[in-house]
Formats: C-alpha cells, structure tokens, sequence
C-alpha cells in the first residue's frame, strides 16, 4: 500500500519535473524568439555604425578613394583647431543651457496652472500639445516669416512704440530665437510628462501637509519637486539631447548655421564635413565628440539630479 | 478628508492668491502665443501676392490660388502620399516589436536581461545625427540609397518604444499571467490575447506617436533621398521654400507649411482622447 503511493507520487513527480522542463524550454524559447530579431537589428543598425564612426575617425578618406590611411588622431587636433568647430560646440551648450531649463519650467508652469483650474482643462492640453505634432521644418519657416525684417512681429513691436530687431538675422539673437521656437514646440509634451508625474503622487502627502499647516510654496518645494524628481530626471535627459541635436531647425531658419556662424550646431558642422566637403574622417571625429558630450552629458545629470532624491 | 477638500489642498499648491481669473488669463495667453503662428500660417496661404505685407488677420479677398501654384510648381501630392506610407510602415513595424520586447523585458527573468535591456537602452542615447555617415556609407553598398527601403531601415525598432511599452507591461499583475499558464495556455497566447489587449492605451499612444515622428522625421530623409518625387513633406520643404525666399514666394511657403501641418493636426484632434488619456493612464498607477 504505502510502497505503491511513494511509487505513484514519484511517478507523479516525475511528471511534474517534464512538464516544467518543457515548460521552461516553451518559456525561454519563446523569450529568445521575440528577442533575436530586434537584438540583431539593434547590432546592425546602432551598434556596429558606432564601431565603424570610431574607426573611420582616425582615418583619413574622402568617400571615393579605395583605401582609407591611418592617421592617428589628426582628425580630433585638426576639428580642435579649427575656430568654427569650436564655435559650433559653443553653440550647441547655448542651446542645450537656455533649451532643457526652458522646456522643463515652462512644462511645469504649464501643468501645474492646468491643475489648478477645473474648466477647459481637455481643451488646454490639447491646444498646448498641438505644436509638438507639427513638422519641425514647416513651422521653422513660420518662425522665420513671422521674425523677418519686415515680418509681423517687427510690425507689432513698431506699432507698440519699440524698436524693430533683427532676430534671425543678428548672431546675438538667432541662437535664443532658435531655441526659443524649440521650448515652443516641446512645452506641450512636458507639460503632458508632467501632468503624469504629478497624477502620480498620493493625495495623502498634501493633505497631510495641508492639515500640518504647511502653505502652497512648501508643499511645492517639499512635496511636489522631491517626489517629481524622477520625472524630471528623465525629461532633463530626454530634452537634453533633443537640444543637442538641433539640425532642421538650424536648414530652415538659418540655412548655413549664420549669420557669423552663430547658429551653426555640433550636427551642423558634421553635416556640412560629411556630406558637402566629403571629409569623413573629420566629420566621423566630429560624432565622436558628439557621442562623448551626450555620454558625459547624460552622466552628470543623473549624478547632480539623483543626488536631490535622497531626501 | 474629501475628495474635494484633497483637490482643494493639491490645487493650493501653485498659490492660492492666484486668483482663478488670473490663472485663465495665463492659460489663454499661452494658447495664444501656441496657436498664433499656425493662424497666421493658415491666413497668409489664403492671401492674394501683392497683399504678402499686409498685417491684417483675415484676408481679404480670400483665395486658394497659392495652393493650385504649389501643387503645380512641386509634387505635393507625391510628397503627401511618400510621407503618409512612410509613417504608417514605420508604425506598424515599431508596434509589432517594440510591444514583443517590452513585454519580455518587463514579465521575463532570464540570463542576461539586464545587459540586453541597457543595452537597447543605451541605443537611446545615440542621435541619429551620430548615425547617419555609417547608414549613408552602408545604404550606398547596399545599393540602398535614394530608396524607401534605406530610408525605412533605420527606424523599424525603437529603443524608446521598447522603453515605455515595458513601463506598461510592468504594471500587469504576474498572478494573471501566471493564471493563464496553469490554464495552459502557450505563451504566445498570453502575450497575444492577454497582454496585448490590458495594455491598449499604451500601444495607442506608442502608435500615434511614432506615426508622428514618422510624419516629421528629418534628418535622415534629408541625406538618404535624392529624388524630387521620393522626398518626403519635410525634405521638399526645405528645397521648395528655399528656392522661393527670395522672390516672395512667402504665400506659397505659408501654403506649403500648411499642406505638412494641417493633416497631423487633424490626425490628433480625431485622436487626441486617446493619445492624451494614454499617456495619462500610466501615471494614476
């Protein structure tokens, strides 16, 4: 009797032990299936270019000729030497330094003023959410219509008693307009970023700041940014390289990066190197230096951000 | 505590001395600054040429003599029907792979999930301003360059995709996906019939966006086509009204901006519930 149940729960066992042996094998078989091809395709098309741009910036070619010489790190000294390269990576930290603080306090002012009202709140996110749908390049030269010499925007500012600007077409102010029109067509997906985030947290923080008698400023300023700070975080990233990679607005507002150079990018500069002098090795150094900027860029700011967190 | 006391105290937190008029008013400058430009836009394609300067709002008379010039000087037609197919294969392709990843990613354990999941992370970090001297190099060997299919390739897969549908699959409870598994059902099944439809918001949201940036993409459409029948609205843009600068073609680039904004304005309006709600959603988790 009792020899026949051990026999009868071993071969039960045994046949728990195969079902879950081929149930593993369904299981891993299905995650490598739907993995293998994206895994390949990420290689092919990420991974391996970026091995192939590092390589081709120590080398010396210009598309046509067959062999492509070692040069060591010419490419780099002659990009660092050169003012307009130089210009053009300032040029790309003034984007980044007036955009990513722009598009993030403007989203923020944005959700939390659509927090605060009851009414018409579907209608505002939508309108706000609008100008990010729209094409970069068509709205560029809105921009550049509106901001002309003799556009509408210099005939409202005659007509308030100001002086007409030169916007565009001043180095002084074409970086800023520029940015500008980015924050300008972002704030709607921070704001929704941020409606998200601030969705997120409890209701029972504020009232229980509520009734310790904390104001508005300080539940702002000890509820609302510690725990949106990981929303932050992630847009600060996200925006971050958004602004450093600022190219159509750059072809359509001001064509050749001017006046003087001062709206030419770091993405600018490797496109004319690229694909209108044919230097590839330089251009190739170039996105190098790109890679490193965003690598670094993208580090620090999850250092300095992630430090705030630990409350 | 209320649920409308709660609101109350939630809402104080912007300041409460702000009265709800001054709030309004803020919002509605805001909707003015966001939407003149497209107003704008939009009357000045309406105008006559010899009114280009003329600072009033509405024109008068109206005409849509600008977009018969457009359709007639450049293939706009073409331009719409090349970007249109070119966001919607983008789309499909992204929803069906990045759904199948991120679902693995966020229900799965198994050897190597957190390198694969940084890596395609890390992917994310790397503009497609860095990429395209490679794909240019190999869409040319491959004989790809100037067509759809080089110009398809390199955004089938995205890493942000996979990135967000693996934040919602995150949030499906495991003692369902269990439950099914005991019920035998393969796990196809359950990804198919089980996951897929809990997390639909999201797919709505992953599709409409794609579709968008599908629609605007720049860059790499910029390098690729070289054809004027193959380019995409932004790309013939940036020709068209380049050339038509100078010699005040202004109301024809109003036209032609408006042509390659108003069909994805109205795109998300008619989706605009659901894309928003979408996005929402993952935030009341």
């Amino acid at each position: 009797m009792i020899a026949n149940a051990i026999r009868q729960s071993a071969r039960a066992g045994r046949r728990l032990l195969s079902i879950r042996l081929t149930y593993k094998t369904q299981r891993y078989l299905f995650i490598y299936l739907m993995l293998a091809l994206p895994l390949l395709y990420f290689i092919g098309t990420r991974l391996v270019p970026i091995v192939y741009s590092f390589n081709i910036s120590v080398r010396e070619w210009d598309v046509l000729s067959p062999d492509k010489p070692y040069v060591g790190l010419a490419n780099f000294k002659g990009l660092f030497a050169d003012e307009v390269f130089r210009k053009s990576i300032g040029n790309t930290f003034l984007f980044v330094a007036v955009g990513v603080p722009g598009q993030l306090a403007a989203g923020l002012a944005v959700a939390l003023l659509l927090q605060s009202v009851t009414r018409f709140r579907g209608f505002f996110r939508t309108v706000y959410f609008i100008p990010y749908v729209t094409s970069i390049v068509a709205v560029s030269w809105v921009f550049r219509w509106l901001l002309m010499p003799n556009g509408w925007v210099n005939a409202a500012l005659l007509k308030l008693g100001l002086d007409a600007q030169l916007f565009l077409q001043s180095p002084h102010q074409a970086p800023y307009v520029i940015a500008l029109s980015m924050i300008w067509q972002s704030v709607g997906f921070q704001m929704l970023i941020f409606i998200t985030g601030l969705q997120g947290i409890p209701n029972v923080y504020y009232e229980a700041a509520h009734i310790d008698g904390a104001g508005p400023w300080r539940r702002f300023r000890h509820i609302t940014i510690p725990l949106l700070n990981p929303v932050i975080l992630f847009s600060a990233v996200i925006a971050g390289i958004s602004y450093l990679q600022a190219f159509a607005q750059i072809v359509s507002m001001t064509q050749d990066g001017g006046p003087l150079n001062s709206t030419r990018t770091l993405v600018f500069h490797i496109y004319k190197l690229a694909f209108k002098s044919f230097e590839m090795g330089s251009a190739s150094a170039a996105t190098v230096v790109l890679f490193v900027l965003i690598l670094a860029f993208t580090l620090l700011q999850l250092k300095v951000l992630n430090r705030k967190v630990e409350y | 505590m209320s649920r409308v006391a709660a609101d109350q105290a939630r809402r104080g937190s912007i300041g409460r001395g702000m009265s709800a008029a001054i709030r309004y008013a803020l919002l509605l400058a805001g909707v003015w600054i966001t939407l003149f430009p497209f107003v704008w836009m939009v009357t000045s394609s309406l105008k006559l040429p010899q009114h280009l300067f003329d600072p009033g709002l509405i024109p008068s008379p109206a005409t849509l003599g600008n977009y018969a010039d457009i359709f007639a000087k450049a293939p706009f037609g073409r331009w719409i029907a090349n970007t249109a197919a070119v966001a919607a294969i983008t789309t499909a392709s992204v929803l069906v792979f990045d759904t199948a990843v991120g679902y693995v990613l966020a229900k799965f354990s198994f050897a190597g999930k957190k390198i694969i999941f940084l890596f395609i992370i890390s992917t994310l970090m790397v503009p497609t301003e860095m990429l395209i001297i490679p794909w240019y190099l190999l869409a040319s060997q491959l004989h790809l360059a100037d067509t759809y299919a080089g110009l398809l390739l390199p955004g089938l897969i995205t890493a942000f995709g996979i990135f967000l549908m693996k934040q919602f699959m995150e949030s499906l409870p495991s003692e369902l996906l269990d439950a099914a598994r005991i019920d035998g059902l393969s796990e196809w099944r359950i990804f198919a019939h089980i996951a897929v439809p809990l997390v639909k918001p999201a797919i709505v949201t992953l599709a409409i966006l794609s579709f968008i940036s599908g629609w605007n993409q720049f860059i790499w459409p910029f390098i690729v086509l070289q054809t004027e029948t193959k380019y995409t609205l932004p790309v013939g843009m940036v020709y068209f009204s380049s050339e038509l600068k100078d010699n005040s073609g202004w109301i024809q680039i109003m036209a032609g901006a408006t042509v390659s904004v108003i069909p994805l304005i109205l795109v998300f309006l008619v989706f605009q519930k659901r894309i928003l709600q979408g996005i929402a959603l993952t935030g009341m988790k």
